[in-house]
């Protein structure tokens, strides 16, 4: 008879999870840029993203309202704030609901009791996409070298998010504060998006220095 | 570079979009009735309109969703943006 060893793991799941942009975190901290010209980035790692679709007019949006502490965001660009949510506008009939402190199974549990079955999909797809997140006074001037967006403030308000190109890279820009992004690709596209803004940020170093 | 009004996003640069061909054309009733001919023309025949064209439009990296546009082939001038199952709007001058 064998006998089969099975080596116990200490570890939770949750270390051994390793983030899309992970082996650049070092590289964001040296391209970092302080001063006048300022720009830094930082992963925002594993935060929870579920996708809602649900049809334009059904009767599931107002229960949805109700466990979400929001109504659906109505039109392109609109990010509603609700219970430790914040829910995005994609389509017109479809979402991303992202959160830092509910895991995507709890968060994804939560609405699929609130639509009716076969009527609306909700997925967990907290894997799906990583979050840079993009801050200082030269942040806009960075993105404004590879997205197509008209990022002026006029038009790019402070908490509102669209579905753009950065670098030829489809993401979701979401604009969190004055001068603070939080930029959203799909994980195979971290590394490249990452690398990209690096290179990006490299002119602001010389600026700053001189 | 064009700039194209989603109906739902609203303008964006034309790299945001791809482009699905001639707009309004039906699919048959009964494919299973038609002709080698008949079905070869549904699939592969189209207009080359010289002026105002209706087109089919997608904004493939924002909603994802398919729209109608007017536009001169000549110009590049879009006359008109209208969603999905809506009619043709007419326009001044339009000779259909």
């Amino acid at each position: 008879m064998v006998e089969t060893m099975i080596e116990p793991i200490d570890k939770k799941t949750s270390d051994l999870r390793v983030s899309p942009a992970q082996h650049l975190h070092g590289d964001f901290l040296v391209a970092g840029v302080t001063g006048a010209f300022g720009v830094r980035v930082r992963e925002e790692q594993f935060l929870t993203m579920v996708s809602l679709r649900v049809p334009v007019g059904s009767a599931d949006r107002d229960r949805l309202a109700q466990i979400l502490g929001a109504e659906l965001p109505a039109r392109c660009g609109e990010v509603a704030t609700g219970h430790d949510v914040v829910v995005m506008w994609l389509s017109p009939d479809e979402y991303l609901v992202i959160s830092q402190s509910v895991a995507g199974s709890t968060l994804a549990s939560y609405l699929r009791a609130g639509v009716s079955e076969g009527a609306a999909a909700v997925v967990d797809l907290s894997a799906n996409r990583t979050t840079l997140r993009l801050e200082g006074p030269s942040a806009q001037a960075v993105l404004e070298k590879g997205c197509p967006l008209d990022l002026h403030p006029r038009t790019f308000a402070t908490g509102t998010a669209f579905a753009t190109n950065i670098g030829r890279v489809p993401v979701l820009l979401w604009k969190v504060d004055t001068d603070s992004y939080r930029i959203l690709p799909r994980a195979s596209y971290a590394d490249y998006l990452g690398r990209w803004l690096i290179d990006a940020m490299a002119e602001f170093k010389v600026l700053g220095s001189g | 570079m064009i700039l194209i009004s989603c109906p739902d996003c609203g303008a964006r640069d034309e790299t945001e979009f791809h482009y699905g061909g001639q707009a309004h054309v039906p699919y048959p009733e009964d494919p299973s009735t038609l002709s080698d001919e008949e079905w070869g023309r549904y699939l592969f025949y189209r207009e080359n309109t010289k002026g105002i064209f209706a087109e089919r439009w997608v904004h493939s990296s924002g909603c994802r969703k398919w729209f109608n546009v007017l536009r001169d082939t000549v110009t590049y001038r879009i006359a008109a943006v209208y969603r999905n199952g809506e009619p043709r709007p007419t326009l001044d001058g339009d000779s259909q």
